[in-house]
C-alpha cells in the first residue's frame, strides 16, 4: 500500500513538474530507514539542492553509435527539463564516447572521474558495461545502466542497477504470450549470438517454449557484422515456420523483414523491446513491418502525458522520434533524481554539490534497494529494483498497423 | 541448395565489382587502397539522398549516375591529395596513408550523416521474386549478377581494344618504359582511380539494395572481403577478380548455410590460404620468376 | 676494431631504449604514488605498456625480418584468452604467481600458434604474405568466437560452437562464452609487471638483433638470394623471428587481458592489427625506440583529443595522413627541413643579440 501511494505521489509530482508548475521535489514516505551512515548535508526542510555531476558513457562513434547517441540525447532532454525547473537542484551532464569497446569505456570512465563525476548513467552497451562496472565497484561509484541488460552486468556488484529489463524476463514473457494467444504452431528463432542481450532472451524463450510445448523448427544465428540473412530466413521458410521470433535489435530486424519480403515469405514476426525503433529508420519501407508484434516497455505512440511530453520535446530538439534507448536514457536521469529526492525527504534535505562519488554511491544504493522506493518514467510506472540491481516493470504487447503501434 | 548457390553468386558479383577496384589500382599503382571500401559507402549515401530527398527525388538510373560521378571525383581527389605525393615512398607508407584516408572518410560520413543506419530504398519495388526451379530468387540478386557480367565485358574490351586501356596495361607492366613511350603515367593512374571509384559507386548501390542498411561502416567489411577476393583470383588480374569474387561469395553463403554462420568467414579465409599455398600469386596471377 | 665500434653503437642504442622505458616507469610510478596523476592517464598505463610490447614485437617482423604482417592482434588474442583460462584455473594462488604463470603460458601458446601459422605464411612473399596474415588474424577471431570454456570442480571444460556441450556441474562457472567473450576476469595486472615484461622483451630483441642470428635475419631481408647462397636458410630464420614475435604479442595480450574484467574476441580484429602497425610505421621501421615512443603517443592521443568530441577520430585521421605525407614526400620533407634550419638560424641570431 505504502509503495503504491508513494508511486502515485511520485507520478503526480513528476507530471506536475513536467507541466511546468515549477513544483520541484517528490514526497517520500516518512520513516527512518535508508541512512547508510553517510555524512550528507541536511538542510532540514527535506529539499534536494545542489548540482549533481552525472556522467553518461556509451558508443557515440562507430558501429553502435546509434544506441549511445540515443541514450545521451534522451538523458539530455531529462536534464534540460530538470534544470529548467529551478528549485535549487541542477544536473551537469557529461557524455563520453567508448566506441563500444571495453578498453575505451574504462578510459571514458576515468575521464569522467577526472571531471569529478558523482554518478553514472551508463554504460549503454553490455561488454563495456561489465568492464566499467568492475572499476566502479571497487571505486564505489554508483551506476544505473539504461540498456545493458545482461545479468552479468549486475552480478556481484551492489552498486550497479539496470533500468532496462534483465534478459530472462523478456524471453519467457514472449513465449508465454505466443502460447496464450495461439499465434503459431511452428516457431523459428533468429538471434545474434555475439550479443548478450539477444542470446539471453533466446535461452529463456527456448526453455519456456519447450516447457509450454511450442514447436521450434528453426534456430539460426548471426553476428554483429552480418548483413546477409538469406540463409537464416531461407531456413525458417523451408522448415515451414509460421512465426519468426526475433530477439534482436531493429537494424538487423529490418534486414530480415526485407529479405523475407524479397523471397515472398510472409510469416508472423514477433520481436522484443530492441525491435522498437524499426519505424524510425530513415528510408525504411514501413509496410514491410506491417503486422510485426513486439513486447516493449516503451512505445513512442503511447498517449500518456509523460510519453507525449518526452516524444514531443525529443522530436523538436533532435528531429527524430525517440527510440527505446532514448527513453531509457531519459528515465535514468529521472530515476536518479527521484532517488535523491526520496533520500532528501527522509533525511531532512540533501545538498549534493559537495558529496563525493563514494558518499553518493552509498546513498543511492540504500534508496534503490529500499522496498519503499519506486520511480516512474516513460518506460514504465512504478519501477522497483531488487537487491541484485534488476528492475521490475511490465512490458506491453503492441502490433504495428498502418505504420504505427497499436496495443494488443 | 540452388537458392544458396544463386544468392552466393549474387553476393560474389558484388564482391567482384569491388575487387575490380582493388585489383586495377593494385595493378597500376602497386598499392593496397584500403579506402576503397569507404568509397563504396559514400556512393551508397549519395544514391540514398538522391533517391529519398524531397527536393531531388531522382529516378533510380539518375541517382546511380550521380553516385558514380561523385565517387569518380572523390577517387581522383583522394589520389591527387594523398597518394600522388607518395609515389616514390615505400609501399608501407602508402598503405598507412590509405588507412588514414579510410578513417577520414568513415568519420566524415559519421559527422555529415550521423550514426543512425538508413534503410536504402527498394529500387526494384515492382519486381516480383522470380521463381527458378522451385526456388525464389530476389530481383536484386539477378541485377547484381547481370551488372557484374556487363562490367566485366566492358572492362575487358576497354583494356584490350582502346588506346587508353592499352596505356593502362603498359603502365602496370613497366612505368619507366611506358613514360619513354610517351604515355602520361600520372593521367593513366588518375584514370584507373576514376574507373575503380566509379565501379565502387555501382557496387555501393548494389550492396545497399541487396542488404539495405547504410551506416558509416557499411563499406569496411565488404571492402576487406573484396580485397581477399582480388588476392584469391590473382591481384592485378581483371578476370581473376571476377572469379575470386564469385567463388568467395558462393563459399561464404554455402559455409553459412551448411556449416556454421560463425565460422563462415574463417572458412572463406581458410580457402584463401590453401589456394595461396598451392598458387602463391592467386588463381590467375602471374608467376613472378626471380632474377638473380 | 670495427666490430667493436659497431657493438658499442648497438649497445648505446639498446641502453637508450632501456633508459626511456625506465624513465617512463619512474616518472609515472612517482606520479601515481604521490597521487599527482589524472585517473584517465593512470588507467591507461597498463594498456600503453602492452601496446609498446605489441609495437616492438611487430617491429621484429616488419622491420628486422622485413615481412608485412596484418594479423598481429591475432597472437595478442591467443595470449589474452589463454591468460584468462590459466588465471581462472589458478583461482587459489596469489596474484603475483598467477600473473607470472599466465604470461608464460600465454607466450608459449601464442608461440605455438605463431609457429603453426608461420609454416604456410612464410612460404609467400610481399603483399600475398600480408593478406594471409590478415586472413589468419580473422580466422583466430572467428575461432575464438566459437570457443566456450567453463570451469568447475572437475577442472576446465572446453566446447566448440555449442555452449551446451560444456556439460558442467551445477557449481561450474562459464569463463569464456563464445562471441560474448570472457567475464569475471581476475584483474591482476600491474604497471610494474607490465614494465618489467617490456624491459625483458627489449633485452631479448636487442640481443637477438645484435647476434649472429639477427644478422642472418637481416641479411635475408636485404637480399634473400645472396643470403641463401651463403648457406642461410630463409625459412628457418624468418620462422624464428615470426615465432618470437608471436610469443611476445601473446605475453602482451596476457597482461592486457588481466587488466580488464571482461574481454571479447572482437577486440582483436583487423583494426587492432592496423593500429599496432601504425605505431611501427610512424615510429620508424626497424627502430625500436621509435616504436615505443609512437605507441605511447598514439595511445594517449585519442584520449587527449576527447574535447573535440565528435571530431576527434577525424582529427586523428588527418594527423595520420599529414604525418605520412610529411615524412615520406621528398619535396615536403625538404621544405620543412629548410624551414626548421631557417628557424634555428633566426633563433641562434636572436640568442646572440
Amino acid at each position: 500500500m505504502k509503495k503504491k501511494l508513494l508511486s502515485l505521489i511520485l507520478t503526480g509530482a513528476m507530471v506536475m513538474a513536467m507541466a511546468g508548475c515549477g513544483n520541484s521535489g517528490a514526497t517520500g514516505s516518512t520513516g527512518n530507514t535508508g541512512n547508510a551512515g553517510t555524512t550528507a548535508t541536511a538542510t532540514g526542510d527535506g529539499a534536494l539542492t545542489g548540482t549533481l555531476k552525472l556522467g553518461v558513457i556509451g558508443p557515440l562513434t562507430g558501429g553502435a553509435a546509434i544506441y549511445g547517441n540515443a541514450v545521451v540525447n534522451g538523458a539530455q532532454i531529462a536534464v534540460d527539463e530538470i534544470n529548467a525547473l529551478g528549485g535549487g537542484f541542477q544536473i551537469e551532464l557529461q557524455a563520453q564516447d567508448d566506441e563500444h569497446d571495453a578498453e575505451k569505456s574504462v578510459n571514458a570512465y576515468h575521464q569522467l572521474q577526472d571531471w569529478g563525476v558523482q554518478a553514472i548513467a551508463g554504460t549503454v552497451t553490455t561488454t563495456p558495461c561489465i568492464a566499467v562496472s568492475a572499476e566502479a565497484n571497487s571505486d564505489r561509484v554508483f551506476m544505473l545502466t539504461p540498456s545493458a541488460s545482461a545479468t552479468t552486468v549486475t552480478e556481484g556488484k551492489d552498486n550497479v542497477f539496470q533500468l532496462c529489463f534483465a534478459d530472462p524476463n523478456q524471453g519467457s514473457a514472449s513465449a508465454q504470450y505466443i502460447f496464450d494467444n495461439k499465434l503459431a504452431t511452428k516457431v523459428a528463432i533468429i538471434y545474434n549470438n555475439a550479443d548478450a542481450y539477444s542470446t539471453g532472451i533466446y535461452q529463456t524463450f527456448k526453455a519456456k517454449a519447450e516447457e509450454l510445448g511450442l514447436e521450434i523448427v528453426s534456430e539460426t544465428t548471426f553476428t554483429d557484422d552480418t548483413t546477409d540473412f538469406s540463409v537464416q530466413v531461407g531456413d525458417a521458410q523451408s522448415n515451414g515456420a509460421d512465426l519468426v521470433f526475433l530477439p534482436i535489435y531493429y537494424t538487423p530486424a529490418s534486414l530480415i523483414l526485407k529479405q523475407a519480403d524479397s523471397i515472398g515469405y510472409e510469416p508472423k514476426f514477433f520481436g522484443v523491446d530492441g525491435m522498437d525503433g524499426i519505424l524510425t529508420i530513415e528510408g525504411f519501407d514501413t509496410s514491410l513491418a506491417e503486422g510485426v508484434m513486439l513486447l516493449t516497455p516503451f512505445s513512442a505512440d503511447a498517449t500518456d502525458d509523460l510519453t507525449k511530453n518526452f516524444v514531443e520535446k525529443f522530436t523538436e530538439k533532435f528531429g527524430e522520434v525517440p527510440s527505446q534507448f532514448a527513453a531509457d536514457g531519459y528515465d535514468c536521469a529521472y530515476a536518479i533524481k527521484a532517488a535523491l529526492e526520496f533520500y532528501a525527504a527522509k533525511n531532512g534535505g540533501l545538498d549534493v554539490t559537495d558529496l563525493s562519488a563514494e558518499e553518493l554511491c552509498e546513498i543511492l544504493i540504500s534508496v534503490f534497494t529500499d522496498a519503499d522506493f519506486s520511480a516512474d518514467g516513460v518506460t514504465g510506472l512504478g519501477m522497483v529494483w531488487d537487491t541484485n540491481g534488476q528492475v521490475n516493470k511490465e512490458p506491453k504487447a503492441v502490433v504495428i498497423k498502418d505504420g504505427v503501434y497499436v496495443g494488443m | 541448395m540452388l537458392v544458396h548457390l544463386i544468392n552466393g553468386i549474387s553476393l560474389g558479383s558484388i564482391y567482384a565489382i569491388i575487387a575490380l577496384g582493388y585489383t586495377m589500382v593494385y595493378g597500376i599503382a602497386k598499392m593496397l587502397n584500403f579506402a576503397h571500401g569507404d568509397v563504396i559507402m559514400i556512393g551508397g549515401y549519395v544514391a540514398f539522398f538522391a533517391l529519398t530527398s524531397d527536393k531531388l527525388n531522382l529516378p533510380a538510373p539518375v541517382a546511380v549516375l550521380l553516385a558514380i560521378i561523385v565517387c569518380t571525383i572523390l577517387g581522383i581527389t583522394i589520389e591527387r591529395l594523398a597518394y600522388k605525393p607518395l609515389r616514390a615512398a615505400t609501399s608501407l607508407a602508402v598503405l598507412i596513408t590509405a588507412i588514414g584516408m579510410s578513417y577520414f572518410l568513415q568519420n566524415s560520413a559519421l559527422l555529415l550523416w550521423g550514426a543512425n543506419p538508413k534503410a536504402f530504398p527498394d529500387m526494384f519495388k515492382n519486381a516480383e521474386a522470380i521463381e527458378l526451379f522451385g526456388a525464389k530468387i530476389s530481383p536484386v540478386a539477378l541485377v547484381a549478377i547481370f551488372a557484374n557480367i556487363v562490367i566485366m565485358i566492358i572492362l575487358t574490351l576497354f583494356t584490350t581494344r582502346t588506346k587508353m586501356g592499352k596505356a593502362m596495361r603498359a603502365v602496370s607492366e613497366d612505368k619507366g618504359a611506358a613514360t619513354l613511350m610517351g604515355i602520361n603515367v600520372n593521367f593513366t593512374i588518375s584514370l584507373t582511380f576514376a574507373i575503380g571509384s566509379g565501379l565502387a559507386a555501382i557496387a555501393g548501390v548494389l550492396l545497399c539494395s541487396a542488404y539495405p542498411t547504410l551506416m558509416p561502416t557499411t563499406g569496411s567489411l565488404p571492402g576487406i572481403k573484396a580485397f581477399t577476393a582480388a588476392v584469391f583470383g590473382g591481384i592485378g588480374s581483371i578476370p581473376g577478380a571476377m572469379i575470386g569474387g564469385i567463388l568467395l561469395g558462393v563459399i561464404e553463403i554455402l559455409a553459412r548455410a551448411y556449416i556454421s554462420s560463425e565460422l563462415a568467414d574463417a572458412i572463406v579465409f581458410g580457402v584463401l590460404i590453401v589456394v595461396l599455398i598451392f598458387r602463391p600469386t592467386g588463381l590467375l596471377g602471374k608467376q613472378i620468376h626471380e632474377k638473380v | 676494431m670495427k666490430i667493436f665500434e659497431k657493438a658499442s653503437v648497438a649497445s648505446r642504442k639498446a641502453f637508450l631504449n632501456y633508459g626511456i622505458v625506465l624513465v617512463f616507469f619512474i616518472v609515472f610510478q612517482t606520479l601515481v604514488s604521490t597521487g599527482n596523476i589524472s585517473s584517465a592517464l593512470k588507467g591507461q598505463l597498463i594498456p600503453i605498456a602492452c601496446y609498446m610490447i605489441m609495437a616492438v614485437s611487430l617491429n621484429l617482423v616488419v622491420g628486422i625480418s622485413g615481412e608485412l604482417s596484418l594479423g598481429h592482434a591475432g597472437f595478442m588474442s591467443v595470449g589474452a584468452f589463454t591468460a584468462v583460462i590459466v588465471s581462472s584455473s589458478m583461482a587459489g594462488s596469489s596474484d603475483m604467481s598467477s600473473l607470472i604463470v599466465s604470461i608464460i603460458v600465454a607466450a608459449v601458446i601464442a608461440a605455438i600458434a605463431g609457429f603453426l601459422i608461420g609454416i604456410p605464411v612464410l612460404r609467400l612473399n610481399g603483399d600475398y604474405l600480408a593478406i594471409v596474415t590478415l586472413a589468419f588474424g580473422e580466422i583466430i577471431k572467428n575461432i575464438l568466437n566459437c570457443l566456450y570454456v567453463g570451469i568447475d570442480e572437475k577442472g576446465v571444460h572446453f566446447a566448440f560452437n555449442n555452449p551446451a556441450a560444456l556439460a558442467m556441474s551445477a557449481t561450474g562457472k562459464v569463463i569464456i562464452n563464445g562471441p560474448m567473450g570472457a567475464v569475471g576476469i581476475r584483474k591482476i595486472s600491474t604497471f610494474t609487471a607490465a614494465v618489467i615484461l617490456l624491459l625483458i622483451i627489449l633485452v631479448i630483441i636487442q640481443n637477438l638483433v645484435n647476434s649472429r642470428t639477427g644478422r642472418a635475419i637481416m641479411a635475408i631481408r636485404d637480399n634473400r638470394i645472396a643470403a641463401e647462397s651463403m648457406g642461410l636458410s630463409p625459412m628457418k630464420y624468418k620462422m624464428l623471428a615470426f615465432t618470437v614475435s608471436a610469443a611476445m604479442a601473446g605475453a602482451a595480450g596476457a597482461v592486457y587481458a588481466l587488466n580488464y574484467s571482461t574481454l571479447v574476441p572482437k577486440k582483436f580484429d583487423f583494426n587492432t592489427s592496423i593500429l599496432v602497425l601504425v605505431f611501427v610505421v610512424l615510429g620508424g621501421i626497424g627502430n625500436m625506440t621509435g616504436s615505443i615512443i609512437a605507441a605511447g603517443v598514439l595511445v594517449v592521443l585519442p584520449e587527449l583529443l576527447r574535447k573535440f568530441s565528435d571530431y576527434r577520430m577525424l582529427v586523428y585521421a588527418i594527423v595520420l595522413i599529414l604525418v605520412m605525407l610529411v615524412t615520406n614526400n621528398e619535396k615536403l620533407k625538404g621544405k620543412i627541413d629548410t624551414f626548421f634550419k631557417k628557424l634555428r638560424m633566426k633563433l641562434s641570431k636572436g640568442g646572440r643579440k
